[in-house]
């Protein structure tokens, strides 16, 4: 499809503007000001139109199953769209006077509380998405040691960690050590022995891990941190899993965040924007970024007076319409709701995982949380998992997260949500058994996929060799 | 609750798992650490009585007649931006991985980039970033990656935040931040000039800058330049770009800013929507998402995420950021409204620039007085030595009315920073000068 812009032509445009009603008292000075005409000249029909197809060459959680592992694709309830575009919080100025958004800063203030009832932690809301939640929890990591007087220079990946991980301890300076995994997908706890001294600030851990295990030495591993004096960073991007069955404070994490796109329903807006509260244990409160939303006898307000704050993060406040869609979310579903969220997300994985693994090489033989790894592995005829991957197109879905995480060779991560019916899951499952039949008898098929998707396969080494990142036309 | 396996269809799947009950499933959750009653949240609410609540929430807030800017801009949104980023295609899609379904995202992204770079006069843009203070804080680590210097100088003039912000940053990544007082709303160039050695990576300034006065470009670019160094320029009111002659015809290496005023609501702060455009010699150290260009397998045009390379999940602590979502959203709203409003844009910042101008006018008819001379868009600084008490008594009659600058620049309680823009008509500001009038007098 074309851009917008070849569609230009000089006088289309019939946007009308008010008059200003007023003279200009003060007229710029003409060094100041410019000419040119950098932006389209179409009609209104036009860019409705425009916009309109270009939705129909993309697939979202409401075309169907979007099982992508480790990003929570789950249905979005209409209702948090309207409540986000209400003009009473839609219209709110992030600096108008306390008195006049109090409604705003209780719907901050509660969704902390929830939020801390959920984890066992304490909440500031300013990060606007899980890596920017992931830096501030680094920036807290570091000056919870600057503030002991100890020079530790080491965070602690694993290697089934997320890239954010190891990318936002590099940016507050931390070198990053990575630890393996034994062949069951829990950390190698000998090894991380082997790995602890006073160099140690942290380690990172995704728990449920992206493999979708619950590692089952997570209480030893906290342990072994904890002696260690080193800190237990908790990436809450799979709490899914385990919301409302396990708190993350329990587990022995001291500092985790949360992708409130991920297990509390907001849009994935096609990448964005999400938010990522970041959590700590009570003793590490006072280092949260600033502002808090506090309550005082005249009502809520945003507290600043936080001497060892690792400070402001955020132009504002974080990104305050997602809180309030996750917190129209936990209000809908009530305790029981919440706790639901969990014990269907590890069924509906489950099942999916029990029906695919006799069809597909399953690298750890164990049974699952909220989402598993297959992998490529026993294809016949060269199939790779990228060939699977837009195969599944074809039939109707968005395709799992492939060739992560890395230390799996040619991974398949599938994460099909609570928000699935079983149907949804029998025809995937199809699916994958129709795309491994085809693997071995007409493997043309699948290396050639997809074929009815708005473009055939889209070849990545183009645009990267020679970068085209704007229209010139 | 939006799940739907039925008690039949549970036994079912149990059944294939070959587990007893769905307690089984976590076993590995060991019984110390598994919650033992239930979440101490309140009970759930229906779809009707969830919109009562929430709207008995809102009914808290006040709304008012705002006359406040300060880096989050209450421009009118046309209504074909809600029905069109309202489509769930959009919404209800994640980052790009698959472009064969997905191409809707990356056109949209691809003209995003195209206009964010021509509208700032940058080779290239990246697809958004959290908001105007990390896309600031972004730029300057950028810049710092170029050239391999560590300091920033940073003028006082930036958006208090947005400097709060970048210490922050500068603090977590052992970088040197320094700050030149500004001059009666300017950035002081000569203390600027003299804070620029060969161990600066970058200048930082806002244009129009927090105060809403226009800063002297060209002239800061020359001594960032002079020193080996990049002169990053921050625009926290995009409307501005619609009429000032853009940042890189006055020499500007990086622009970054702000562009929640095209086509977002105001929304208590956020979501917004950072920009980042730079000259090409960045594009493999811009961080975030970018979209190219490229052909699919029948040799027709399509796009594709590119310069992957950069990103935390192939770099991992060798990534140019730790980014990985952008605003997504923000930024096709961004692109629609533009297209929508196209280059009408300049009539529109005419308009706002003319209201300022009048309600500049009318208040220094009441007593009050302007900070400076200096030419500014829709956004300006003035003093009165009851400003305080005039704002309270505004807001009881439901006017916001400038945001008062004490808290950010002590010495300057008596200060308003006012803004206006479409939304505020000639009648509403004739209404806000005459209960200015009253409250004066009285």
């Amino acid at each position: 499809m074309d851009v917008i812009f070849k569609h230009s032509e000089p006088g289309k445009n019939r946007y009308q503007i008010p008059e200003p009603g007023a003279d200009d008292y003060d007229p710029i000075p003409g060094k100041y000001l410019s000419d040119a005409s950098p932006l389209p000249d179409v009609t209104e029909v036009e860019v409705v139109r425009h916009f309109t197809n270009l939705s129909g060459m993309n697939y979202g959680v409401d075309n169907g199953m979007y099982p992508l592992g480790s990003c929570t694709m789950k249905y979005n309830p209409k209702i948090n769209e309207r409540i986000a575009s209400i003009p009473s919080f839609a219209g709110i100025h992030p600096m108008a006077d306390p008195e006049a958004v109090q409604g705003c800063l209780k719907v901050l203030h509660e969704l902390a509380a929830y939020l801390g009832e959920i984890t066992g932690m304490v909440f500031s809301l300013n990060p606007a998405a899980g890596s920017h939640g992931e830096l501030s929890g680094a920036m807290v990591v570091k000056k919870y040691f600057q503030d002991m007087g100890q020079a530790r220079h080491v965070v602690l990946v694993p290697d089934t960690a997320h890239g954010t991980n190891p990318a936002s301890a590099a940016m507050c300076g931390f070198t990053v050590k990575e630890v393996p995994s034994n062949s069951d997908g829990d950390v190698d706890v000998e090894k991380l022995k082997e790995m602890l001294d006073g160099d140690v600030a942290a380690m990172v851990l995704t728990s449920p891990n992206t493999l979708g295990l619950f590692d089952r030495n997570l209480r030893e591993i906290a342990d072994m941190l904890h002696r260690n004096g080193s800190l237990f960073y908790g990436d809450g991007a799979n709490l899914n899993a385990i919301v409302g069955k396990a708190r993350m404070a329990e587990m022995g994490f001291d500092i985790m965040h949360i992708n409130l796109h991920k297990t509390f329903s907001t849009p994935h807006g096609g990448g964005g924007p999400g938010a990522g509260p970041l959590g700590v244990m009570e003793a590490l409160a006072k280092y949260l970024p600033v502002p808090i939303v506090a309550q005082g006898k005249d009502g809520y307000y945003l507290d600043y007076d936080r001497p060892d704050t690792i400070g402001r993060i955020h132009s504002f406040y974080g990104n305050f319409l997602i809180a309030l869609r996750a917190y129209a979310y936990i209000r809908s579903l009530g305790p029981g709701g919440v706790r639901n969220i969990a014990e269907t997300a590890v069924l509906n994985a489950n099942y999916l995982l029990a029906s695919l693994k006799g069809l597909y090489h399953l690298p750890v033989e164990r049974r699952c949380m909220h989402e598993f790894v297959l992998s490529d592995r026993d294809m016949p005829n060269g199939v790779t998992t990228n060939d699977i991957s837009k195969r599944i197109l074809d039939y109707g879905f968005y395709s799992p997260t492939v060739y992560f995480p890395l230390h799996i060779e040619g991974a398949i991560m599938i994460e099909p949500t609570e928000t699935e019916t079983k149907d949804s899951l029998d025809a995937f499952i199809r699916v994958m058994a129709e795309i491994r039949r085809e693997a071995y008898e007409e493997p043309e098929k699948v290396k050639n996929a997809p074929q009815t998707t708005p473009v055939k396969r889209v070849d990545p080494v183009i645009a990267a060799r020679r970068p085209v990142l704007v229209w010139e036309g | 609750m939006y799940t739907s396996i039925t008690d039949k269809e549970k036994k079912e799947m149990l059944g294939v798992i070959g587990a007893a009950s769905v307690e089984e499933l976590f076993a590995d959750i060991p019984e110390s650490i598994a919650m033992k009653g239930s979440l101490d949240l309140p009970g759930s609410l229906s779809e009707m009585e969830l919109e009562a609540h929430v709207g008995a929430l809102g009914s808290m807030n006040r709304q008012v007649a705002g006359f406040i800017g300060a880096g989050a801009y209450d421009h009118y949104i046309p209504a074909a931006v809600d029905q069109l980023s309202g489509r769930s295609e959009f919404y209800t899609s994640y980052t790009p991985y698959q472009a064969e379904v997905s191409q809707g995202t990356l056109i949209a992204i691809f003209e995003y980039q195209t206009l964010v770079a021509r509208l700032t006069g940058m080779d290239i843009a990246n697809a958004s970033l959290y908001d105007g203070a990390t896309a600031v804080a972004e730029s300057v680590l950028m810049s710092m990656r170029a050239n391999g210097r560590k300091k920033v100088v940073v003028s006082g003039a930036l958006h208090p935040n947005y400097r709060s912000v970048m210490k922050t940053y500068s603090w977590a990544s052992d970088r040197l931040y320094h700050e030149v007082p500004h001059r009666a709303g300017v950035t002081d160039a000569d203390l600027l000039r003299e804070s620029i050695d060969d161990s600066v990576a970058c200048v930082v300034v806002q244009n129009p800058n927090f105060f809403g006065s226009l800063e002297d470009i060209e002239a800061i670019a020359a001594a960032a330049h002079s020193a080996g160094a990049h002169c990053i320029v921050c625009v926290a009111e995009p409307l501005s770009l619609g009429i000032l002659k853009n940042p890189g015809e006055m020499g500007a290496d990086i622009v970054c800013g702000e562009g929640q005023g095209f086509g977002n609501p105001v929304g208590f702060g956020g979501p917004m929507l950072g920009m980042l455009a730079a000259r090409k010699e960045f594009m493999r150290r811009i961080p975030g998402r970018l979209v190219g260009r490229t052909l699919d397998a029948d040799g027709k045009t399509a796009y594709v995420l590119t310069l992957q390379a950069r990103e935390q999940h192939i770099r991992r602590d060798r990534a140019t950021s730790n980014i990985c979502t952008n605003q997504g959203l923000c930024a096709l709203r961004a692109v629609i409204y533009l297209c929508i409003v196209g280059n009408r844009l300049r009539e529109l910042a005419r308009l706002n620039h003319a209201r300022a101008s009048y309600l500049r006018r009318r208040l220094l008819d009441v007593g009050f007085r302007k900070m400076s001379d200096a030419p500014y868009f829709n956004e300006f600084t003035v003093a009165h030595e009851r400003a305080v008490s005039i704002r309270k008594g505004l807001l009881e009659q439901g006017f916001s009315f400038g945001l008062p600058l004490g808290d950010y620049y002590p010495g300057m309680e008596d200060s308003l920073l006012v803004c206006v823009t479409e939304k505020n008509t000639v009648e509403q500001i004739d209404l806000l000068v005459s209960k200015i009038q009253d409250l004066v007098r009285g």
